[in-house]
């Protein structure tokens, strides 16, 4: 099975239990570089698929808390280079498929050279790059193409419905299907419009669909999972890890019953 | 998309660029450029490409472009001969006068043809990010005289360095956000703007005002800001029978250096040389010289020179003008860089005050801080070639530094 192959699998293993799967953001080396790890392993045993967030100066797709969680990050001393090297000491490793956030900036500055490699070698099973629309990827997917990492694509309610069909195509692992126009963590109603959005994405896609942006509860949850086999927490839980709560915890409230 | 340049065929980059080939298809210019943007912004940049394609080149649209452009921005502006300076400096000084252009600088061609377009186009509200707060106010003004709600974003830094725009801008009817996050100033405020944007992409219309960030931006104010050297070729030729040896503007994201460079490209005797805001000193850090220090990577939507540090963080600015204090550059200065058609020099905080006093005890012109660095660089140019003419981009008008001015140059005088 290729490295992206997991994320789907996870995705539809969690979706076969009548629960849509829960997809994890965290940002890499928050709260600390320290306790990191341990919550890694701790989301990664509640969640699904864990997203880390690879931390950026100019996260202009993201709100006020990983605005706030990255800049945290980044005075903390956390690089792409560190995330990978924690990654890869993992012994045993997190028992969820892992990606990577970043924007594209760190990842060229990286080399796209070395980071397929690296990426994999530790254990990174695909990337989301919320910077990096479709006709500009050509090359990453090219890069990743041989070791077999996903390049997730995203999707919004103002995607016109050719470039739907096109983008859940290209998509691999899954496809991000954004709530909302708008930022990340802004708590989001989910009118009508929203779940048939949702239903729209799902007829398209050959692979699973995950809903994200704004997610927060788990009515939100019980409201979106009909319609989709998962959905992204991430804002929220960085705002719990932030609180010193128990993301576990947190993650587990989310699923019904 | 790369984090080097190895291996470009730069005779060929420059062929393209003599044959007016850039942006491409894909919103190139050479390697530089594109369109790095969150999902959400790729339908509303395909529509506002769509839009640009039918009206920048529409006779109508043009009509009314150019009719308020005369009867409202007050153009063509003046080619001044700067008597004083030239004796000086030995050479042949000629300044082309955006600063008496309406609302005091160059950024006014630009605001009233974006605000003409989204009006076209049918937004319901226009966004805009200011640094020294020159853009701000030319959008300000433009949506006033057009009617539609104008929201401009703006460091915190800068509302504090460049305080009598920001009144200006609200006299003007707009709303000012201040930026309080990142670094406080003009690239927070394009990143604020762009949030903005993402959250509602339809019925907003982004103008930008430099010609940084997505295609068609860089094209868009290339195009609008290009009128600045279409006038001064024009009237340098009839005021001296010549072109001049050498046309020299500031570059801080590098719109008016566009606007004056753009229409002498293909003019291969005329030298063409950039001055970036050398702050302190050459350190990171210390400087907002992209084009000389910095590295290729993606920041606001393009493929351009950076000032990032080895993990492609970008990396706080300095520069004693809040209109060139910006960590990227325009798409198509990287490329004339890369080219060799255009060289880039840094002046330094001191250099561009001290132009900026010789320049008003010379010429009774307060040029903007931004403009003196064009002078600094101009004067050292001058030095080592006497005799020369030398056309200067002045960009803006100075009135809005005071506050910085009392700190600094009047600082123990007053």
């Amino acid at each position: 099975m290729k490295p992206r192959d997991t994320i789907s699998a996870a995705i539809q293993v969690a979706r076969a239990k009548g629960q849509p799967a829960i997809v994890a953001f965290m940002t890499g080396g928050f709260p600390d570089r320290t306790s990191f790890a341990k919550h890694l392993h701790a989301v990664a045993d509640a969640a699904d698929v864990v997203e880390i967030g690879v931390p950026f100066t100019d996260p202009m797709a993201d709100g006020t808390t990983i605005q706030r969680s990255s800049r945290a990050a980044l005075a903390a001393g956390t690089t792409l280079k560190w995330i990978l090297a924690e990654l890869a000491a993992q012994s045993p490793k997190p028992k969820a498929p892992i990606l990577l956030m970043s924007y594209l900036n760190p990842l060229l500055a990286f080399g796209l050279d070395e980071l397929p490699q690296a990426a994999a070698k530790a254990g990174v099973s695909g990337f989301i790059i919320p910077d990096l629309p479709f006709e500009e990827s050509a090359d990453m997917r090219a890069a990743l193409e041989p070791v077999g990492l996903a390049l997730v694509q995203l999707v919004t309610p103002v995607t016109p419905p050719e470039r739907l069909a096109m983008l859940c195509k290209a998509s691999q692992g899954f496809v991000y299907a954004v709530t909302m126009t708008g930022t990340t963590g802004k708590n989001v109603a989910v009118p009508e419009e929203v779940v048939e959005y949702m239903q729209r994405v799902k007829a398209v896609s050959p692979i699973p669909v995950c809903a994200g942006f704004g997610i927060r509860s788990r009515e939100q949850v019980e409201r979106m999972g009909p319609a989709v086999d998962g959905v992204v927490v991430g804002s929220a839980l960085v705002e719990v890890l932030e609180r010193g709560e128990d993301p576990a915890a947190f993650l587990r409230g989310l699923k019904s019953g | 998309m790369r984090a080097d340049l190895k291996g470009l065929d730069t005779a060929a980059l420059m062929a393209n660029v003599m044959n007016d080939m850039y942006p491409d298809e894909h919103g190139r210019f050479g390697p530089f450029g594109g369109r790095y943007v969150p999902e959400t912004l790729v339908p509303a940049l395909d529509r506002l490409e769509a839009g640009v394609k039918r009206y920048l080149r529409d006779p109508d649209f043009l009509k009314e472009f150019h009719a308020e452009l005369s009867s409202w921005v007050g153009r063509p502006t003046a080619l001044t001969h700067a008597r004083e300076l030239s004796r000086r400096w030995g050479a042949d000084i000629w300044l082309k006068r955006e600063d008496l252009a309406h609302t005091g600088a160059h950024k006014i061609n630009n605001s009233i043809g974006q605000v003409l377009l989204a009006k076209r186009l049918g937004a319901k509200r226009v966004i805009a990010e200011t640094g020294a707060g020159q853009h701000g106010v030319a959008s300000a003004a433009a949506c006033a005289r057009v009617g539609l709600p104008c929201i401009v974003y703006m460091g915190a830094v800068d509302m504090e360095r460049q305080a009598p725009n920001v009144g200006r801008m609200k006299l003007l009817g707009a709303t000012v956000m201040p930026v309080t996050s990142g670094d406080k100033t003009l690239r927070a405020a394009v990143d604020e703007a762009l949030r903005d944007w993402v959250s509602d992409p339809n019925g907003t219309y982004y103008c930008l005002g430099s010609a940084i960030g997505p295609h068609p931006y860089p094209y868009i104010v290339r195009e609008l800001q290009s009128v600045i050297g279409r006038e001064a070729r024009e009237q340098m030729l009839k005021a001296t029978g010549a072109l001049p040896d050498i046309a020299i503007a500031c570059v801080g994201g590098g719109s008016n250096a566009i606007g004056l460079f753009h229409p002498f490209v293909k003019d291969r005797s005329v030298q063409l040389l950039g001055l970036e805001a050398g702050g302190l000193g050459t350190g990171l850090g210390q400087n907002a010289a992209s084009l000389a220090y910095g590295k290729p990577g993606v920041l606001q939507g393009c493929y351009s020179l950076l000032l990032q540090d080895d993990d492609g963080q970008i990396q706080e600015t300095h520069s004693v003008s809040a209109g060139l204090d910006y960590p990227g550059v325009g798409p198509e200065h990287a490329l004339l860089q890369t080219i060799g058609r255009v060289r880039y020099e840094a002046a330094t905080d001191e250099e561009a005050l001290d132009a900026l006093a010789e320049v008003c005890a010379a010429e009774g012109i307060l040029p903007a801080i931004e403009s003196s660095h064009a002078f600094a660089g101009a004067k050292r140019w001058a030095r080592q070639n006497p005799g020369k003419r030398v056309l200067i981009g002045l960009s803006g008008r100075g009135d809005k530094d005071m506050p910085t001015l009392q700190r600094t140059l009047l600082k123990g005088v007053l």
